[in-house]
């Protein structure tokens, strides 16, 4: 495997992982394959470390949630930013940014802002154009009620609160019950 | 054991049929979709996934028109085994290796699959021999309906369907499309390829995704955005191209048979006699070797295989397989005479044309 350093040379060309410029150019040769690869620094160092990874481009939102860090904010901005946590789920944005995934369909709303720019980076879009399911946009306010509900079951459970957990469970079975998805 | 039949078939993808199938060997479509009620997987309590899991499975069963899909408990199988599916290309290699509940639900000619708890809840899948995104779309779109009239989707009015990674979400729809180029790896174009792809936001993997080499000159081709765009648009976007490449890997076949028409043929037939005649062989000399006798077929320089009979050579020659139609488990080396031995089996030297019809 040979990677080179020419950043003089292509000033123009992206990184394959991410929109980043690209000033590695890898050439990786086993057996009598040859796979070219265009990079930028990050990107390539993660490649030669690890052999690159794995399916639906998890380097692509590794290297993007840390490209979140040099949006224009102070540090303090950004700490506070990290600490922010999801009240369904509970994940914070320290934690989105570490493993680029997000934690529940509610984060989308709740750092609807913080995630608008990585969108536009992403996908050059923030509007979805597409399909819509077919009995409409059904009530997602009492879907997320659900996800809150059995995480707050669990850690009654936890706490051997039985009766709190009773009293839950009959308000997501009632959820439940009339929910779209119960028919 | 339904994995045990599967083994002795052959997959939709890899018929070696439909439009162009002498350098396209399928067309991929993949849907990322979530339960509203429930969290994404990485928050997902080992009950949740279950739960998933077990609703997944009842509302689609139960259902008259998904009954041809079979469901498969992944996390009940051997490690063989998974990585049996991840060959056929029915899950991948992050849902094989991963932890907890999960499965995946196929169909007989393993056209659809649709794996459940993977990145994201639901990961539908359609295969389709040749360049066909036209059909694959309508086949999925299709089944994605049903799925939704069972399950309640996390949908957004603005950004579409919501997936784990921001990278999918929108139409939550991947299109790739597998490509056989082995003339523009000869003649060291496909480089050049790679980056005009590159420049109209396509991405371009190895056989069995990012990060794996590409094995066998085969490279997929797939859109890398999925918000801003209808699925039509996606399809085109992927669709329009390919026709190029297409055109691309034709030319540097018909420069390879008219300026080094020697080297060609001696490298295929050389290919072609290693496969048959050796005593032990590797999995990558094997899909190098296999790739140059594919591509010596199209252009007519070997008369007694088929296309479709490669193809299977491809995949029954991975690790997995050998030893799933050896019915034994084996080791590196093991495997290297098991799949010589594979080979000169299915390719006979009966007297029949090598690869020098000159």
């Amino acid at each position: 495997m040979s990677a080179q350093d020419c950043g003089r040379l292509n000033k123009n060309m992206k990184c394959q992982k991410c929109q980043k410029q690209a000033t590695f150019h890898i050439t990786d040769l086993t057996g009598d394959d040859l796979l070219a690869l265009h990079l930028c620094p990050e990107c390539a160092k993660s490649y030669l470390e690890t052999g690159d990874s794995s399916e639906d481009a998890p380097v692509i939102s590794d290297v993007m949630s840390k490209q979140l860090k040099p949006l224009e904010q102070t540090a303090d901005d950004l700490r506070e930013l990290d600490a922010k946590e999801c009240p369904i789920c509970g994940i914070s944005f320290y934690e989105f940014r570490q493993g680029g995934r997000l934690g529940c369909p509610h984060d989308y709303v709740f750092f609807g802002e913080d995630l608008e720019p990585l969108l536009i980076n992403v996908h050059g879009d923030n509007q979805h154009v597409g399909k819509q399911p077919k009995r409409g946009i059904t009530d997602t306010e009492s879907q997320t009620e659900l996800i809150r509900l059995r995480r707050q079951m669990k850690e009654v459970v936890e706490q051997e609160d039985y009766e709190k957990a009773s009293q839950i469970r009959d308000q997501i079975r009632q959820i439940e019950g009339e929910g779209p998805a119960g028919e | 054991m339904i994995l045990d039949e599967m083994a002795n078939r052959c997959g939709e993808w890899l018929k070696g049929c439909g439009p162009e199938s002498d350098i396209v060997m399928s067309s991929r479509i993949r849907l990322a979709r979530n339960l509203a009620d429930y969290p994404f997987i990485r928050r997902c309590t080992d009950i949740d996934r279950a739960n998933i899991e077990s609703t997944v499975r009842e509302r689609l069963t139960n259902k008259a028109e998904l009954k041809d899909l079979t469901f498969i408990d992944v996390a009940d199988l051997q490690t063989l085994d998974r990585q049996f599916l991840v060959e056929r290309q029915l899950i991948s290699r992050e849902h094989a290796n991963s932890d907890g509940a999960r499965a995946v639900a196929i169909d007989q000619q393993e056209r659809l699959s649709l794996m459940v708890n993977e990145e994201d809840h639901l990961r539908i899948q359609v295969m389709k021999s040749g360049l066909d995104l036209v059909g694959a779309w309508g086949q999925i779109n299709d089944l994605d309906d049903r799925i939704e009239s069972q399950l309640t989707y996390a949908f957004h009015p603005k950004l579409g369907y919501l997936t784990a990674c921001p990278t999918n979400v929108g139409t939550g729809m991947r299109v790739s499309v597998l490509v056989h180029l082995p003339a523009l790896v000869i003649t060291q174009q496909i480089e050049k390829v790679f980056r005009s792809l590159q420049k109209i936001n396509l991405v371009v993997r190895g056989l069995y995704g990012e990060g794996t080499q590409a094995m066998g000159d085969f490279y997929q081709v797939s859109n890398q955005i999925t918000l801003g765009k209808s699925e039509n648009d996606l399809i085109d976007q992927v669709g329009d191209v390919i026709p190029v490449v297409i055109d691309y890997e034709r030319k540097a076949r018909d420069f390879l048979i008219n300026e080094k028409q020697n080297d060609l043929f001696e490298q295929v037939s050389r290919a072609y006699g290693t496969l048959q005649n050796a005593q032990q062989i590797s999995s990558e000399e094997t899909m190098f070797l296999l790739s140059r006798v594919r591509m010596g077929i199209n252009l007519g320089l070997i008369g007694d295989l088929e296309i479709p009979e490669v193809n299977q050579l491809f995949i029954r020659t991975q690790p997995a397989h050998l030893q799933k139609l050896r019915d034994s488990e084996l080791d590196t080396d093991e495997r290297n005479v098991e799949r010589a031995n594979y080979l000169h089996s299915q390719l006979k030297l009966d007297g029949g044309a090598e690869a020098s019809n000159n």
